[in-house]
């Protein structure tokens, strides 16, 4: 039963859009973790949220709603909080009004509870082709800036006052890092759904990091583990079909998280005694 | 036009608070210069406007003949001291290589030559035992001297460090002043060190730039960190009392700070 049901289109579909989200996230994940902007992360996945329930009442997709929802914000917030200190109470401010007109949207759609439950928990195993299309042209569309803009983003996100120095236009990528973050948050949040985004945004490079710091390391590491449980999560929703995929795409990320803790320290153990 | 640097009848501020003016500056190949003064008095300004990150209120600043410019291979700089993360993703060599190419756009792998410049920085500082651990895990002054080899990969003639020696020990301060002086000496590069403690470098300075209330002074630290000349400065009574190798300056109303200001070393391995 469980092979016949990877043969289906469906099936297929649901694993491919998986695995292109989680090598985005996973990608992005290292670079998360080096600015410290996690909470930029759920605050614009739950704009996301409000583009997508926004989209359904304009009549344009889900998908195509959440991306501009959540490319959007980041924009916003990559304008509003240049600086650190500032950064997190922006998002704050930010986050609470678009999830307020977020409820609003959503009370006004017809079928509130499936569409809602579905953009919170994630919708994978209903995603359709042209949601895939979109999704794999945005997630290139991500991957590609990301491989031009690499270095300067590293050298931004490490040591923003010797990269300005060097030349490096740290404020451009303050701002347009957030808008990355939102195009992709927006193609993730249809595997995870918007509150369990810190599971493939987060989650993967903090594992890595407990393992090695040398960033292609971390960053392999970091979309293996992506990989392993967003791709992981579909198939187990297929074989127990009661919990969301997403409960089971976090549950994977965390087991990871928990094992890279212990074995990280038992080589740090090691490496000093 | 040997000069490095050169400032004339400069003012700098910000807005409409000027914070000194009439500045006339010369720094030459391979010198030494120690910035002092008490906490906004323009010390970081200065550097500033040698990074080509601010423009004058007034006068010219050049750098290399030319007017001050970002990104200039030819000038290292040393930010001020901010502890790393402890689970920031980077290596101490990864530091240095970002400071070597990573201002540069492209997917391209890091060339042999600029690999053997990061390994040839990190020596110079010696950094070599713990460049391969993560930098949130290595002590301030470990990461200090990091930053430092990612300031110099390109052999600058000009380098510029801001406070490098805050929240050090003493020691480490020592080794991080002796690190900038071995530069000048090897490559011969002009160093400015933006400062609060003369003392971990004194015997390195060539001159002292000493701001104080919108007035300066300059000249060897013989010259400069003497009663008579910071009472001047100031137009209050300043003592400069030298007790063996150290200068403490006593009456400043902006608490320059002698050598007894200890700061956590942090991190540890």
């Amino acid at each position: 039963m469980f092979l016949t049901l990877l043969h289906q289109h469906f099936v297929q579909m649901s694993l491919v859009a998986a695995a292109v989200a989680a090598v985005v996230s996973g990608t992005l994940s290292p670079l998360v973790i080096a600015r410290g902007q996690a909470f930029s992360v759920h605050g614009i996945a739950e704009l996301g949220l409000t583009g997508a329930a926004g989209g359904l009442l304009a009549g344009i997709d889900a998908p195509s709603g959440a991306l501009i929802g959540s490319a959007s914000v980041g924009a916003l917030l990559g304008f509003l909080g240049l600086r650190d200190r500032d950064r997190d109470a922006a998002t704050g401010v930010v986050l609470a009004a678009g999830l307020g007109l977020g409820g609003l949207f959503l009370s006004r759609l017809h079928a509130y509870a499936t569409t809602g439950f579905g953009l919170l928990f994630g919708s994978i195993s209903s995603v359709s082709d042209h949601e895939v299309i979109l999704l794999c042209s945005v997630a290139g569309a991500v991957l590609v800036v990301l491989a031009i803009c690499w270095r300067p983003l590293w050298f931004a996100s490490v040591d923003p006052a010797a990269a300005e120095a060097r030349g490096v236009p740290v404020r451009t990528l303050g701002v347009a890092f957030p808008i990355l973050l939102g195009a992709a948050v927006a193609e993730v949040i249809q595997v995870t759904g918007v509150l369990l985004i810190l599971t493939l945004v987060v989650t993967p490079a903090a594992a890595a990091t407990r393992l090695s710091a040398r960033p292609r390391t971390v960053v392999l590491t970091s979309v293996s583990l992506a990989l392993l449980a967003s791709a992981g999560g579909v198939l187990c929703s297929l074989q127990w079909t009661s919990p969301p995929p997403s409960f089971f795409v976090a549950m994977i990320s965390f087991g990871g998280y928990v094992i890279a803790r212990i074995v990280g320290d038992s080589m740090r153990a090691r490496r000093r005694g | 036009m040997s000069d490095v640097a050169r400032l004339d009848g400069v003012a700098a501020g910000y807005g409409n608070r000027v914070l000194w003016r009439d500045l006339d500056l010369t720094i030459t190949p391979g010198e030494y210069l120690a910035v002092l003064g008490g906490n906004g008095t323009g010390k970081t300004t200065l550097l500033k406007l040698l990074l080509g990150a601010l423009r004058p209120l007034a006068g010219q600043v050049a750098v290399f003949g030319e007017s001050a410019k970002r990104g200039d291979r030819r000038v290292g700089y040393v930010p001020q001291h901010q502890a790393f993360d402890r689970d920031m993703p980077v290596r101490g060599i990864d530091l240095v290589g970002l400071g070597a190419s990573g201002h540069r756009f492209g997917p391209r792998r890091m060339p042999k030559s600029v690999a053997s410049r990061v390994a040839a920085s990190i020596s110079a500082v010696g950094a070599g035992d713990y460049a391969t651990a993560p930098v949130g895990l290595l002590s301030g002054g470990e990461q200090q001297r990091l930053r430092i080899a990612g300031a110099i990969v390109d052999d600058p003639a000009l380098i510029l460090a801001d406070e490098p020696l805050s929240s050090l020990d003493f020691s480490s301060q020592r080794q991080v002043a002796d690190v900038l002086d071995g530069r000048r000496r090897e490559v011969g590069s002009a160093v400015v060190v933006v400062t609060h403690d003369i003392n971990p470098m004194l015997r390195h300075v060539d001159r002292v730039l000493y701001l104080a209330a919108g007035k300066w002074a300059c000249g060897t630290p013989e010259e400069v960190l003497t009663s008579e000349r910071l009472t001047a400065l100031y137009g209050i009574e300043i003592d400069v009392v030298r007790v063996r190798d150290h200068v403490v300056i006593v009456g400043a109303p902006d608490e320059l700070t002698g050598p007894h200001h200890h700061a956590d070393e942090g991190g540890g391995h």
